[in-house]
């Protein structure tokens, strides 16, 4: 069970993300976008991508993107769900990188 | 040799910045994990400075990130995120001794064995206090992976228990320090930030007085003032020509079999030789000379 969070901000380039516990296993996802009509579909994919990689279900998030590129977005997410977990991360790394 | 004549801090919690440093072609973007982010933002800043480090936009630039001190709860957190992320150097907060690159230098291997890195990420030592002047000489030599000693005038002043002034007379001594340490080692120098973004004239004559001492660079607040740095830095056209004309004269009399030269009088030797070189890899870092026009 998670808490509710959140991470980002309404500043140009940024996005704020929103995250609530919802019952069952579903993932609703409310977005607004300076680009949405240009990029919704790829904000929405990410997120559910990204939430899929950390295993979380069962939530409800309100993004309210404001020109954020996909690794913005993709770190608000993670960064709200950790909140939310009350945990911390534990990065792969990229390997043998030049 | 990679010149490192600026180097941008971006606050890590500053996502414009974080997603646009890397336009302003700075020699080196500095995320920062430490005094420009909140308490409340240490978190979300770290996991965008992951990210960012991992992005395409910053693949062909210098990256280096300043963490927070490994005693703090936040150090080791910092530097995993970012080691992993592939940062080219970890810039250590407040550096006072040796022990201080050393436990920084053990904390990186540990993370770099465990994903099995094997680029090794360097290390930026700041000094920002009178035992870390003292000490200079000492760290400067501390660590093969340190590529660099930097001053930290802030708090170095306030250890100093006076304050900054546009002379920088209060700097004098560790300017000095930083720098002999530094050159003994065979390690780079950089000076510290001109806070007064409004004073352009004031940074000129700093950037000038810093190249002056032979600093090989400076840390940046603010993008606009890289370009002005970079063309103080840029080699006269006087000196290219003059850089050219050494390097020919050697190379001729090296097909020659002639010990020595000289250009207008002057004994063109192997400490001169250098220079030229040195200038001419300045004009192209500096966008005067094409790789063709060597």
């Amino acid at each position: 069970m998670i808490n509710s969070a959140h991470a980002g901000t309404l500043e140009s380039s940024d996005v704020y993300i929103q995250i609530n516990p919802i019952e069952g296993d579903k993932v609703e996802i409310d977005l607004s976008s300076s680009v949405a009509e240009l990029y919704d579909d790829m904000i929405e994919e990410l997120i559910r991508d990204t939430l899929k990689e950390m295993n979380i279900s069962g939530v409800h998030i309100n993004v309210q993107d404001k020109g954020a590129l996909d690794f913005v977005i993709k770190a608000r997410l993670q960064t709200a769900v950790f909140r939310a977990c009350e945990t911390k991360p534990t990065w792969g790394g990229t390997q043998n990188e030049v | 040799m990679k010149f490192r004549r600026s180097m941008l801090f971006v606050p890590g919690s500053n996502t414009a910045m974080v997603c646009s440093a890397f336009v302003y072609k700075p020699d080196t973007v500095m995320f920062d994990l430490e005094d420009s982010v909140a308490l409340s933002e240490k978190d979300s800043a770290r996991v965008m400075v992951h990210h960012a480090l991992q992005h395409f936009t910053y693949k062909d630039i210098e990256t280096a990130v300043r963490v927070n001190p490994l005693d703090s709860i936040f150090g080791h957190l910092d530097l995993e995120a970012v080691v992993t992320a592939g940062t080219d150097i970890v810039r250590l907060p407040k550096t006072d001794t040796v022990k201080d690159v050393l436990d920084m230098q053990d904390a990186i291997e540990k993370i770099e064995l465990k994903i099995g890195r094997t680029k090794k990420t360097k290390l930026l030592a700041a000094i920002e206090s009178a035992e870390g002047v003292i000490n200079a000489v000492d760290i400067a030599r501390c660590s093969p992976r340190l590529m660099g000693i930097a001053l930290g005038a802030e708090d170095f002043v306030r250890d100093l228990r006076t304050q900054r002034t546009k002379e920088g007379t209060e700097l004098t001594a560790a300017r000095s320090q930083i720098l002999l340490a530094a050159r003994a080692a065979k390690i780079q120098a950089f000076d510290s930030v001109f806070s007064d973004v409004r004073d352009k004239e004031g940074f000129i004559k700093e950037v000038n007085y810093i190249k002056g001492l032979g600093f090989d660079g400076k840390s940046l607040i603010n993008p606009n003032q890289i370009s002005v740095l970079h063309n103080i830095y840029a080699p006269s056209e006087k000196s290219i020509d003059w850089a050219y004309e050494v390097i020919e004269a050697a190379e001729h009399a090296k097909k020659n079999g002639l010990g020595v030269v000289s250009i207008d009088g002057k004994m063109v030797d192997a400490p001169i030789i250098a220079r030229a070189e040195f200038t001419l890899e300045l004009a192209k870092a500096s966008g005067l000379i094409g790789v063709d026009d060597e």
